[in-house]
């Protein structure tokens, strides 16, 4: 480093300060570039599963099934109905219409119905994007010797079908639109329960306990739940909402018993018991921004004669709210991303049918990418990767419909 | 208002607040000891002393805003109208609607112009036409002028001195009986803070004003009568009331030599 000119008067101590605060700079710098990095691998990691080459084998060959010329494909739900009816055993047959009556299923999901049980279509081999982009001549070939008759296709296995379709247990014809019908009825619950509790609660220790004992051990034993592990939760959560308030989480003081489930491991139950694991992080964050409203604020409207409760309502709610919101946000993309408890509470891991109320079993979005990382074959790993895909744009998404709600608020002058 | 239930009913018309013995502490310190003052109807009432000697502690036992901090509490009593403020059957929310509160840091609500004063009207239940109560609080602050064509922008939009006077148009619009005043103009330039002690000039036809100041000038310029506070020196490091007399009584002939020395600058 070339030496600084040493100005007349100024005492010359200032190069060996700052040389210390560059030393700290540069550390601060590459801690930061790890973060990025581990940020960037990871986002490379799951691309690099979630698409690729895949060789494939019809058990069937579809070319067969077509009926009087008519292709599988244009076949009406009634053609489709008398394959299925021929093909498969009654017992089969019987056991799939108490899932769901044949009369009530769509063209489109007997249709695939007949393409995954009859035609099934089998992966053979899938391979990462990273060795087809590079090695795609190798795969070619070895695909022409060891599996003639198999189709080889460049597939990305994030597609809007994917997003649409059910869960099946076929990878070629899997879908998630399940798992993000239950993380989103699961999360409504979640916000039902713990936003209004979360803020009441702020609002209560924050403007009206006053400070002795007992408050003192409620606020620390709020600080030390946002800490406790998340699978206690799930414990509790099936405890209390699965086991003791069952005929509730059942819907049988409704008189809306899901016959598939007729238990408490519903819909309602997985969203209240990511209510109760967020609930303490929501009334920290929504302490802290009550707490920021300035003291002047509250002098000004007790300086009018405001009572207690029209300070809180007017001033100091509406001031809080941003950052009561971006608290809930934080803590709402943790429920979203969280499976232990869930696991717990009794997530269901093979379901074909939508949430269709509260008291529908479930699967969510992380459970569904569990389950499929924990299979063996190469090809459910490529849809849990795209399911992983599907999960971040969701929580960004989610992410982003908060934050532009909180700026709303904030912009209120 | 709670009625008059301590018996003294024969209070003197003239004064509108009165301490007796007041002492105020917070926690175990006492901050204040023993002001016995009274507040002159329709006059203004300038408390002066140097930094740390109890003030605005005083002046915020006057409409209980003291409680508002945790752990202060008083002895002694405080009556306004000849009612002990203080009385377990008063509500604190009424003796502030009573005696208004205008503060050292303008603090309009982040609202518009028109809101602040609506809102402070509207929580005390005001019925009436919003449009013209607004209009003749921003007169009475002497504000109208200025702000009659952005009456829908941020409080916050306007100057430091504007914003006071929003706070004093917000505080008169509730039609109080005293306004205190804690130090309104040490955040303004020189014409702000005289704009303002135009403006108490006028209001004092209305309401009884009571104003904490740091500014020897403005209380001699701008107040009927003065409390000179200082700490005392017995060791106990407690504010309290030296002198309390008119206000050019204070500035030409004070009794105390403390006062003489502090107001003509040879303090310390």
């Amino acid at each position: 480093m070339k030496e600084k000119a040493v100005v007349q008067g100024f005492s010359n101590n200032t190069v060996a300060r700052h040389r210390k605060g560059v030393i700290w700079q540069v550390l601060f710098q590459a801690s930061t570039i790890v973060g990025i990095l581990a940020l960037i691998a990871l986002l490379l990691n799951v691309i690099n599963g979630a698409f690729g080459y895949v060789a494939y084998e019809a058990k069937v060959d579809p070319d067969t099934l077509a009926v009087d010329g008519v292709s599988l494909e244009d076949q009406s739900k009634e053609q489709l109905l008398t394959l299925i009816q021929s093909t498969f055993s009654s017992g089969a047959y019987n056991k799939l219409n108490n899932e769901k009556p044949f009369t009530d299923r769509t063209r489109e999901e007997v249709h695939q119905l007949v393409i995954e049980r009859i035609v099934r279509p089998q992966v053979v081999e899938v391979w990462d994007l990273w060795t087809s982009l590079t090695q795609a001549d190798q795969i070619r070939t070895t695909v022409a010797q060891e599996y003639p008759k198999a189709e080889l296709d460049f597939v990305s296995w994030l597609t809007t079908d994917f997003v649409t379709r059910p869960q099946t247990s076929e990878p070629l014809t899997a879908g998630v639109r399940t798992a993000i019908l239950g993380s989103l009825w699961t999360i409504l619950f979640t916000i039902l329960l713990a936003f209004p509790l979360g803020v009441g609660a702020a609002i209560y220790l924050e403007e009206y306990a006053s400070d002795n004992w007992l408050n003192r051990i409620i606020q620390t034993n709020i600080n030390n739940l946002a800490g406790v592990p998340s699978i206690v939760y799930g414990i509790l959560g099936l405890a209390i909402f699965v086991r003791t308030l069952e005929p509730l989480t059942s819907g049988e003081v409704f008189g809306m018993v899901d016959p598939t489930t007729a238990n408490g491991r519903t819909v309602l139950s997985a969203g209240l018991t990511l209510g109760l694991l967020v609930l303490p992080i929501i009334i920290i964050n929504a302490q802290e921004a009550i707490r920021a409203v300035p003291r002047s604020l509250r002098n000004a409207s007790f300086g009018v004669g405001a009572t207690k409760w029209q300070t809180v309502w007017s001033h100091v709610l509406p001031n809080a709210m941003p950052g009561i919101l971006t608290g809930t946000i934080l803590a709402v993309s943790r429920a979203i991303g969280e499976t232990a408890p869930l696991v717990v509470v009794g997530a269901s891991t093979a379901i074909s049918f939508d949430p269709s109320s509260p008291f529908s079993k479930f699967t969510t979005l992380p459970i569904q990418i569990y389950q499929w990382t924990s299979r063996p074959q190469d090809e459910f790993q490529s849809l849990a990767a795209a399911s992983i895909l599907v999960l971040l744009v969701l929580l960004l998404s989610l992410n982003a419909s908060a934050v532009l709600l909180r700026n709303r608020f904030s912009r209120r002058f | 208002m709670a009625t008059n239930n301590n018996g003294n009913n024969h209070f003197d018309q003239k004064y509108v607040i009165e301490t007796q013995d007041l002492d105020i502490f917070y926690g175990t310190f006492k901050a204040v000891t023993g002001v016995n003052m009274k507040v002159e109807r329709n006059a203004i009432t300038a408390i002066i002393g140097p930094s740390g000697c109890g003030k605005s502690t005083l002046l915020r036992a006057f409409n209980r805003m003291n409680e508002l901090y945790a752990g202060t509490s008083i002895k002694g009593r405080v009556s306004f109208n000849g009612v002990d403020i203080y009385d377990r059957e008063v509500d604190p929310v009424e003796v502030r609607y009573r005696i208004g509160m205008v503060f050292q840091k303008p603090n309009p609500f982040p609202k518009s112009i028109y809101e602040n004063i609506a809102w402070t009207a509207r929580i005390h239940g005001y019925k009436g036409k919003m449009d013209t109560l607004v209009e003749s609080a921003l007169k009475q602050a002497a504000l109208w002028d200025e702000v009659k064509d952005k009456l829908h922008q941020s409080g916050l939009s306007l100057s430091g001195g504007q914003q006071q006077r929003l706070c004093i148009a917000r505080a008169i619009s509730i039609k109080p009986e005293v306004i205190l005043m804690d130090e309104p103009a040490s955040a303004l330039d020189p014409i702000a803070t005289l704009k303002i002690e135009e403006l108490m000039q006028e209001l004092k036809k209305d309401y009884t004003i009571v104003i904490v100041t740091h500014n020897m000038q403005q209380a001699a310029r701008a107040s009927d009568y003065t409390a000179m506070m200082m700490l005392s020196g017995n060791g106990e490091r407690s504010g309290t009331v030296i002198e309390f007399d008119e206000t050019n009584r204070i500035f030409t002939r004070p009794k105390d030599k403390r006062t003489e020395d502090y107001v003509t600058g040879r303090f310390g």
